[in-house]
């Protein structure tokens, strides 16, 4: 009885008992939400344009935060390395679209899925051999350290991630809604066949949605990177946009967002009150299983598109 | 503003032109013919993956070492050394492959395998008797395996993790005046959720016990890069002091959010595998103050480093120090194969200066014993203190050093801790006395 009553009952007294604190652990699971949301939306981009789940999304991250940082370490001001950087993601999309994509048109989705996750093994391989397995530190002048609100503590760099994440999705709506390839690429996203048929070159929307992608992954290594430095485990932080995009929905910025919110939210504050009664850790499961629920009832994700297969 | 693109560029194409070759080759470099009359010391590596940042330091340590005793002397007594390396990842899957596939290398097969993971120890330990193969955990493994009346072939010296956890009790009472001044505290630790993670726990729960301290403990799964719950509920239990146990990214995370929520990092104190460079270099200097165990010394000062420069990089410390020349795992994996050649030296006593296999290595572990006098022979004063194993005692009972992150370099900050022997030993000989019951081993008679 004591046990369900610790389990039901007391958690929710402890939040009642310190309400400030409870405000804190959901700023801070906000926080984590949007860090998981910056490596979602670019799953979802690439997703939306071509229908491909990349795998190689996490590789990316770690390289582009490899290629920055490599090219900061050879003395070269943050504005030239930061160009720098996306040239080498461009080309990366150019070269993953040339040797892997293009080959591979018109076979099924999965061997496309397969084909990413070759090449997330292959661009991590590639950033040790080019970069080295050091872990760096990356400094790019982002605020550090906190202040209080009342006695609220608020972290100023959680603050410059959100306004981070914001940007990109106004930057890539605006992309999609008012420039000639954004409409070219929602047009292959909403139909290929069609899309080729008035004259889209599809392999070149491929290269743009790839580049695009590299530039997020670019701006979630920075944030990432920023946090704990650049190293090989940025790879991993796929694992953790995964419960994201299915509860957000494959295809959908918007929900990678929300969705990031919402898991950031629910494993922190699952981990904090409950999770020492389950011998704590309980964030890398508890947000696959609070996707999983979602499924039941949305099987197309929060703000995805319903799946309509007409036989 | 100069820009040195020569380097960076210059590995990018270097990488660029090695995956063409491998691709249109088909082929990796072979290593070289093995020596007929070598001793085997395969070494198991992780140059690769999410922990090669911890990997290559140790790994470029213990090869050093070895190369310099091949280059100074030819060998041990004039017996070649053969020590090809196997990568593991930190993966247990892979070194358990890298342990069948060497164990009968060179003439005599594997004279000792040195797992370089808890998850590899206790995954081969039940198969290295049956082997022949002694099994030396040092600094991690299964703590009760220094109980050596039941864990015969294996060995973990110079100390353990129950050990070292009664070594920062010992010195948290020290700092807070006296054993009696620990009661009523709260003592956090905050663990990498696996075998290695765990195996403080009841050590310290049974010191809670004895000293009156509150015990509280922070699970961080695989691999650690999100934290912020963690230490959510760390900022809300406010413990008096923070012990860590971490491995990779998740000692990083670790202390920048330590620094973030502003803990205080004088009172945050990380295991030997949470205490190295590559660790505290992505926080720099905000992490200044956050302190370590270890069980050696660490700096380049030492007569064995000045050898290992001389012989292995013909004086060129830039090359000596990008291969991480006298950092803190760079020196552990030195001072791990100081042991395990010693450990050689002294089988050669008993058998000869002959090509040694697994059985006359573990007898040369278990006689073990390395003198003030010996430690000064081999360039080491001050690296790591004397050492005697027996039979019964696999461990040898090592004390540890507190060290310090000053913001840019790793200071040591104390003398030699000598843990809870009294503590740990009932514990050693409980645990491995129940595992022997579990597996029906039986208890070697050591008088």
């Amino acid at each position: 009885m004591q046990v369900l009553f610790d389990f039901l009952i007391g958690p929710f007294f402890q939040i009642f008992e310190a309400p400030i604190f409870f405000v804190e652990v959901v700023i801070g699971g906000m926080a984590a939400g949007i860090m998981y949301a910056l490596v979602a939306i670019g799953f979802a981009v690439i997703f939306k344009a071509s229908g491909i789940v990349n795998f190689a999304q996490g590789a990316m991250v770690l390289f582009a935060g490899l290629t920055l940082v490599g090219f900061l370490q050879m003395g070269a001001p943050l504005w030239l390395a930061l160009i720098a950087t996306v040239v080498v993601m461009v080309a990366l999309a150019y070269a993953v679209e040339r040797v892997v994509l293009g080959p591979l048109v018109n076979q099924p989705l999965i061997v496309l899925f397969m084909a990413t996750i070759g090449l997330s093994f292959v661009i991590e391989g590639f950033g040790e051999l080019a970069w080295g397995s050091d872990v760096h530190r990356l400094d790019v002048g982002l605020p550090r350290g906190s202040f209080f609100v009342g006695d609220i503590m608020i972290d100023r760099f959680h603050l410059v991630a959100a306004g981070s994440a914001g940007a990109l999705v106004v930057a890539i709506v605006l992309f999609m809604q008012y420039t000639k390839f954004g409409r070219a690429l929602r047009a292959v996203a909403d139909d290929h066949q069609a899309a080729l048929s008035v004259g889209i070159p599809l392999r070149m929307i491929w290269v743009i949605t790839w580049s695009i992608a590299g530039v997020i992954a670019l701006v979630a290594g920075v944030m990432w990177g920023t946090q704990a430095g650049i190293q090989f485990s940025l790879v991993l932080i796929a694992f953790k946009a995964l419960p994201v995009l299915i509860l957000g929905g494959f295809n959908s910025i918007t929900g990678a967002i929300v969705a990031g919110l919402i898991i950031g939210v629910g494993e922190t504050v699952f981990e904090v009150y409950w999770g020492q009664m389950m011998g704590g850790a309980t964030e890398n499961w508890f947000a696959y299983v609070v996707a999983m629920i979602f499924l039941f009832f949305r099987p197309q994700g929060l703000f995805g598109e319903r799946i309509i297969e007409r036989v | 503003m100069t820009l040195s693109f020569s380097f960076g560029l210059g590995r990018l194409a270097l990488a660029a032109a090695g995956a063409v070759a491998i691709v249109v080759t088909g082929v990796v470099p072979q290593k070289a013919a093995a020596e007929e009359d070598a001793i085997f010391l395969p070494l198991t590596v992780y140059r690769t993956g999410a922990y090669a940042p911890n990997g290559i330091p140790f790994a470029n340590g213990s090869r050093d070492f070895l190369q310099m005793l091949m280059a100074r002397d030819g060998g041990i007594n004039g017996v070649p050394l053969e020590f090809p390396e196997c990568e593991t990842r930190y993966d247990t899957a892979m070194g358990v492959e890298c342990y069948e596939r060497y164990k009968d290398g060179g003439a005599k097969g594997a004279a000792v395998f040195a797992p370089l993971s808890t998850g590899i120890t206790y995954a081969i330990m039940e198969l290295a008797p049956d082997d022949g193969i002694p099994i030396h955990s040092m600094g991690y493994g299964r703590a009760a395996a220094s109980y050596g009346k039941v864990f015969d072939w294996t060995f973990t010296f110079p100390t353990t993790y129950w050990a070292q956890a009664t070594a920062f009790i010992r010195y948290i009472a020290q700092e807070e005046g006296g054993k009696e001044a620990l009661e009523g505290k709260k003592i956090g630790l905050i663990y990498h959720n696996s075998a290695y993670g765990r195996e403080p726990i009841p050590t310290l729960e049974r010191l809670s016990e004895d000293l009156g301290f509150e015990f509280v403990s922070y699970a961080v799964d695989h691999p650690g890069q999100e934290q912020s719950a963690t230490w959510l509920s760390i900022r809300r239990d406010r413990p008096d002091w923070l012990m860590m146990w971490g491995w990779g990214v998740m000692n990083q995370v670790a202390i920048s959010e330590a620094a973030r929520t502003g803990f205080p990092m004088d009172r945050f104190l990380g295991v030997w595998w949470s205490g190295s460079e590559p660790d505290v270099r992505p926080a720099g200097p905000d992490a200044a103050g956050y302190k370590a165990g270890n069980f050696h010394s660490i700096g380049t000062e030492f007569g064995v480093l000045q050898d290992i420069l001389e012989y292995v990089y013909d004086g060129d410390e830039d090359a000596a120090r990008e291969n991480n020349w006298g950092e803190v795992l760079y020196n552990r994996g030195l001072v791990n194969y100081i042991y395990l050649t010693e450990a050689i030296r002294t089988a050669m006593e008993e058998y000869g200066n002959v090509t040694l296999g697994g059985e006359e290595m573990r007898w040369g572990m278990e006689n073990l014993n390395i003198t003030a006098e010996r430690i000064a022979e081999i360039g080491a004063e001050g690296l790591f203190e004397p050492i005697q194993i027996t039979c019964e005692d696999h461990e040898g009972r090592g004390p540890v050093i507190i060290q310090q992150w000053d913001g840019e370099n790793w200071e040591r900050m104390t003398d030699w801790i000598d843990p809870m022997h009294d503590v740990v030993w009932p514990m050693y000989e409980e645990s491995a006395l129940a595992y022997a019951e579990e597996h029906g081993l039986e208890v070697r008679d050591c008088d």
